[in-house]
C-alpha cells in the first residue's frame, strides 16, 4: 500500500487536513473560530478513524470514530461556545508569540518531525509512516498553541488538539486496542471538565481568565 | 564452580533479611555466617588461581535488556575476591567480639563487592559496586548521633555518587555490555580518551587517589572498626580492580603507552601525600586512613607502570609492575584490615582514638601489640614482611624505567622512584609514630592505663591477616605464583615470557638482574637479632635490677597521677612537628603561631599548630560555592509562570527530537 493506492492516499488527506487544521488553530484571531477549527479537525479524526477501521477491516476503530465525532466535533465545542458566552469572555486572542512567528515556528516542527519520524520507521509500510510523522507535528503544534497563547481556554484548544494527534497515531498502528483510546478520551475528558472548573474559578474571583494574574497566588512568599 | 559462587553470593542477601527479625540478638547468626562465607570465597578463589580457573560465564535470570548479565571468574577477579575472603572473614570474626551493630548492612556491603568483583558485564558490576557504596554508607553513618560522623557520611556519599556517575558514563562509552564484546571491539580515538579520564575520576574517587581523596580520612574514622578496616582493605582495592578492569582489561592491548603517565602521576601525588599526612595526624584511625591513600598510590603507581611497558612492548617489565601492584594490593589488603582491627581493639580497651590518650599499652596487651607491630612493620615495608616484598618489586619496577623509549617516560619512571623512596620513608616513620605513641611509653590517661587485653574473638580476628602478612613477605614467590593469570591479563596476554618473576619462593625482577630471597633475609635478620641478644646478655650483669630514670629535667609528678605526669611525654603534635616545618608548609598548609600574653596578663603563652588539607580549600570549597550558585539558579525556576514550565517541558522535547534526528541523520 504506497503513494497512488486509495487507502493511503485518503489516510494521507485525512492527515494532512488536520495537520492544516493545526495551522489554522495557531492563526486564527478570533476564539470563536479557533473553536470552529477544533470542531472540524475533530470531525476529520472521526473521518480518519472510521477509514482506518475500514482498511484495516477492525470494526473497533468505528467505535472509535463515533466517540471522535460525538465528543470532539460535537460535546466539546458546544461546551467551549457556552463557556465563552456565560463567561462575556474578550473574543480576541492574546499572544504570547505573534502569529507570523507562531506559524514560521510551527513549520519548523514539523519539519522536526518528518526529520525524527522518517529515518527511525524505516522498514515499516508507507502508511504508518507518513500517518506517524503528522500525528507527531499535530502534537507538537498542539503544545506549541499551548505556550504561546496567554488564554485558557485557547490553551484548553491546545491540549485538545494535541490529544487529537496522539489518536491519529494510535488508529494508525493496526491492532491498538480499544482500551487505550477509551481510557485516552476519558482522560482528556476528565481534562477538560477541571479546566471548565478551573476556568470558572479565575472568572469568579479575579473576572479574568488571564493565567498571569494566578502567577502571585501560587506557592510560599509568592 | 560459579554456580555454587552464585549460591554462596546469594547466602549474604538472605543474612541481611535474617538480621530483621533476629534483631540485637542476630549478631552471631550475622557475622558468623559472614565469616564463613568469606572464607568459603577464599577458598574458591584461591583453589581456583591454584588448580585451574572456571571457565566460561554463568548467566543471570536477570539484567538489561539489551543485554545479559552474567558471573564470571578469570585471574583478576580470582586474586582480588581472594583477597576479599580473607579480609572480609577477619572482619567479621573481629565483629563478634563487639556489639552487634550494622547487621543489615554489614553482609549487603562483601555482597556488593563480591558481585563487583565477579561480574562478566558491566550492568552487574556496576550494580555490585553501587551496592558496596550504599551499604558502606550506612555503615559510615551508623553514629549518626554525632554530627561529626554524619559529616562524614554526607561527604561520603557525594563522592560516592561522583563515582558511580562517571563509571557509569565510561561503561557506556565502552559501547557494549558484556565484557567479551567490549573486549572483541575495543574503543578507540577520543572515546578511548574519555574512558580514561572518566575511569580516573570515577575509580579514583573510590580509592581515594589525590586529589579526590578528601572523603576517605573522614568516613574511615567515622565507620565502626570492622567496617573500616573492611573498606580501607578491601573497597578501595575493589575500586582498584576496576580501574585494571576498565583501563588494562576491557580497552584492550591497542592503547598508547603515556595512558599509564596519568596513573604514575596521580599515584606518585597520592604515596607522598598520604604519608606526609599521615605523620601529622593525631586519630589512629585517621592515620591509618592517610596511609591508605598511600598504599593505593603505590598501587596506581605499579598499574600505571605495566601501562607504560605494555607500550613499550617491553612485556616481561610489564608482568613485574603488574605483579608488583597486585602483590602490593593482596599484602595492604591484609595488613590494613589488621591494622584497623588493632586500632578497633585499642579502642575498645583504652577507650579512645586519640594517640595523646594512649601510651604503654604494651604491657596491658602484649599480644596485641605483637600482632601490631607485624601490620606496623608490613606498613613501614620493613623485611621479612609482606609489604617488603610487594615495595621492593615496584622499586625494582621503575628502576627498569630507563628501558622505555621516551624520554618523557624515563624522567617520569626517575621521578616516581625519588618519590616512592621518600613516600616509604615518611610511612616508616608514621608507623614508628604510632607504635610509639600507643604502644610505648607510659600510659597518658586514667583510662589508657586500666586498659585490659582484647577478647579472644578479637585476638582470633587479628592472628589471620598477620600470619598471612608474615606468610606472604617470607614466600611472595608462591603468592605470585598464585597471581600469575592476573599478571598476564593485565601484562598483555601475548608478551609475558614463560618463566615468571617468582622464582621458587623468592622474587627476580628484570630477567635476573636483581633477586630477593626473604628466607634468607629472614635468617640473616634472625641470625643477627640472636647475636645481638647474645652480646646483651654477655656483657649485662646476671639480674635484672631496676633503677630510677632520669626524668628529663621535668619534677616528679603528683601522687595521683600514678601513671606519670602526661606533659612529661611526647605528644602526637610533637612528634609530628619536625616533617610538618619541613614538609608541612608548601603541601598541608601547616601554621604554627604563638600567642604571648600581654605583660600583666595571668593567661599562659599558647602555641598554636596545625595543618589544612588543600582539597578542602582548592576543591571543596569551590564545588560547594558551585553547589550555592546552581541551587540559587535553580531556585528561579520555582517561580516561573504555567506557560514557562510548559515552555520548559515542550523545549526539552524538542530538543531530544533534534537530538535524536541529528544522531539518525549523522
Amino acid at each position: 500500500m504506497t503513494f497512488g493506492q486509495l487507502p493511503y492516499d485518503v489516510a494521507h488527506l485525512l492527515g494532512g487536513g488536520m495537520l492544516l487544521l493545526s495551522f489554522m488553530l495557531l492563526y486564527q484571531r478570533r476564539v470563536g473560530a479557533v473553536v470552529n477549527a477544533l470542531a472540524t479537525q475533530g470531525a476529520l479524526l472521526a473521518a480518519a478513524a472510521a477509514w482506518q477501521g475500514f482498511v484495516q477491516d477492525a470494526p473497533q476503530l468505528y467505535l472509535t470514530a463515533l466517540i471522535a465525532l460525538g465528543a470532539k466535533a460535537v460535546l466539546i465545542p458546544l461546551a467551549l461556545r457556552l463557556l465563552i458566552r456565560r463567561l462575556a469572555l474578550a473574543r480576541g486572542v492574546d499572544t504570547a508569540l505573534g502569529i507570523g512567528p507562531s506559524l514560521l515556528a510551527g513549520v519548523a516542527l514539523v519539519a522536526l518531525s518528518i526529520l525524527v519520524a522518517l529515518p527511525i520507521t524505516t522498514g515499516v509500510a508507507a502508511m504508518a509512516r507518513e500517518d506517524l510523522a503528522i500525528a507527531l507535528s499535530v502534537v507538537l503544534l498542539g503544545m506549541l498553541m499551548m505556550i504561546t497563547r496567554r488564554n485558557a481556554i485557547l490553551q484548553v484548544v491546545g491540549l485538545m488538539s494535541l490529544e487529537n494527534g496522539l489518536v491519529l497515531a494510535a488508529v494508525g498502528v493496526a491492532g491498538m486496542p480499544l482500551v487505550v483510546e477509551l481510557s485516552t478520551a476519558a482522560l482528556v475528558m476528565l481534562v477538560l471538565v477541571v479546566a471548565g472548573v478551573f476556568v470558572f474559578q479565575i472568572r469568579g474571583r479575579f473576572d479574568s481568565v488571564d493565567i498571569a494574574l494566578l502567577h502571585p497566588h501560587r506557592g510560599e512568599g509568592g | 564452580m560459579l554456580t555454587a559462587l552464585a549460591l554462596g553470593l546469594l547466602g549474604f542477601p538472605l543474612l541481611a533479611a535474617l538480621a530483621l527479625p533476629l534483631g540485637r540478638r542476630g549478631g552471631l547468626v550475622v557475622h558468623g555466617g559472614s565469616a564463613g562465607l568469606c572464607l568459603l570465597l577464599a577458598l574458591a578463589a584461591g583453589g581456583s588461581l591454584g588448580f585451574g580457573l572456571p571457565e566460561g560465564v554463568l548467566g543471570l535470570p536477570f539484567g538489561p535488556a539489551w543485554g545479559g548479565a552474567g558471573l564470571a571468574m578469570d585471574g583478576l577477579s580470582a586474586w582480588f575476591l581472594l583477597l576479599l575472603g580473607l579480609a572480609g572473614a577477619s572482619a567479621s570474626v573481629f565483629a563478634l567480639g563487639g556489639p552487634p551493630r550494622g547487621l543489615v548492612a554489614w553482609p549487603l556491603f562483601l555482597f556488593g563487592m563480591a558481585l563487583a568483583l565477579l561480574a562478566a558485564d558491566s550492568f552487574t558490576l556496576l550494580l555490585g559496586f553501587e551496592a558496596m557504596s550504599v551499604a558502606s554508607w550506612a555503615l559510615v553513618a551508623l553514629d549518626h548521633r554525632e554530627e561529626s560522623n554524619r559529616a562524614a557520611a554526607r561527604l561520603y556519599l557525594v563522592f560516592a555518587a561522583l563515582a558511580g556517575l562517571c563509571l557509569v558514563a565510561a561503561f557506556g562509552l565502552l559501547g557494549a555490555v558484556e565484557f567479551a564484546a567490549i573486549r572483541a571491539v575495543p574503543p578507540e580515538g577520543w572515546r578511548a580518551n574519555a574512558v580514561l579520564v572518566l575511569a580516573l575520576l570515577g575509580a579514583g574517587t573510590k580509592a581515594g587517589l589525590v586529589p579526590l581523596h578528601a572523603w576517605l580520612p573522614l568516613a574511615h574514622a567515622a565507620a565502626p572498626s570492622h567496617a573500616s578496616a573492611l573498606m580501607s582493605g578491601v573497597m578501595t582495592k575493589v575500586a582498584l580492580y576496576v580501574l585494571a578492569r576498565l583501563l588494562l582489561d576491557l580497552a584492550g592491548p591497542v592503547q598508547p603507552g603515556w595512558w599509564g603517565l596519568p596513573l604514575l602521576a596521580l599515584g606518585a601525588a597520592s604515596a607522598v601525600f598520604g604519608a606526609l599526612r599521615a605523620n601529622l595526624e593525631e586519630d589512629t584511625k585517621t592515620l591509618l586512613a592517610c596511609s591508605t591513600i598511600e598504599h593505593v598510590g603505590l598501587v596506581t603507581m605499579g598499574l600505571g607502570l605495566a601501562l607504560l611497558f605494555r607500550g613499550a612492548d617491553l612485556g616481561a617489565l610489564a608482568a613485574l609492575a603488574a605483579g608488583a601492584a597486585l602483590l602490593h594490593a593482596l599484602a595492604h589488603g591484609l595488613f590494613k584490615t589488621l591494622l584497623f582491627l588493632v586500632a578497633g581493639a585499642v579502642l575498645h580497651a583504652a577507650g579512645s582514638r586519640r594517640l595523646d590518650r594512649l601510651g604503654g599499652l604494651i604491657h596491658a596487651m602484649p599480644r596485641t601489640a605483637v600482632l601490631a607491630l607485624v601490620g606496623l612493620g608490613a606498613a613501614a615495608a620493613l623485611p621479612p614482611l609482606s609489604g617488603f616484598a610487594s615495595e621492593w618489586l615496584l622499586l625494582q619496577a621503575l628502576l627498569a624505567g630507563w628501558r622505555l623509549d621516551e624520554f618523557g617516560a624515563q624522567m617520569a619512571a626517575a621521578a616516581a622512584l625519588a618519590l616512592v623512596a621518600m613516600a616509604a620513608a615518611l610511612a616508616a616513620a608514621a608507623m614508628l609514630r604510632f607504635f610509639g605513641m600507643a604502644f610505648l611509653g607510659r600510659p597518658r590517661s586514667p583510662r589508657g592505663a586500666g586498659a585490659r587485653e582484647a577478647g579472644r574473638f578479637e585476638l582470633l580476628a587479628l592472628l589471620l591477616p598477620a600470619g598471612l602478612t608474615l606468610l606472604i613477605g617470607l614466600v611472595p614467590g608462591a603468592a605470585l605464583a598464585l597471581a600469575e593469570p592476573a599478571i598476564r591479563l593485565l601484562a598483555g596476554a601475548a608478551q609475558v615470557p614463560a618463566q615468571g618473576i617468582a622464582q621458587g619462593v623468592g622474587l627476580a625482577a628484570g630477567e635476573g638482574q636483581a633477586g630477593l630471597l626473604p628466607l634468607s633475609v629472614a635468617l640473616l635478620l634472625g641470625l643477627a637479632g640472636v647475636g645481638a641478644w647474645a652480646v646483651i646478655r654477655w656483657r649485662s650483669p646476671g639480674a635484672t635490677r631496676r633503677g630510677p630514670v632520669w626524668n628529663c629535667g621535668f619534677i616528679d609528678p603528683p601522687e595521683h597521677l600514678i601513671f606519670g605526669d602526661p606533659l612529661s611525654q611526647p605528644s602526637a603534635a610533637g612528634l609530628a612537628q619536625p616533617l610538618r616545618r619541613m614538609l608541612g608548609g608548601a603541601l598541608l598548609a601547616g601554621r604554627e603561631a604563638v600567642a604571648m600574653p600581654s605583660p600583666g596578663e595571668t593567661r599562659p603563652a599558647r602555641l598554636e599548630a596545625g595543618f589544612a588539607d588543600p582539597s578542602g580549600r582548592f576543591l571543596l570549597t569551590p564545588a560547594a560555592r558551585l553547589r550555592d550558585a546552581v541551587a540559587a539558579q535553580v531556585e528561579r525556576l520555582r517561580d516561573l509562570s504555567i506557560r514557562g514550565c510548559l515552555s520548559m517541558a515542550f523545549g526539552t522535547l524538542v530538543g531530544l527530537l533534534a537530538l535524536l534526528a541529528w544522531l539518525e541523520g549523522g
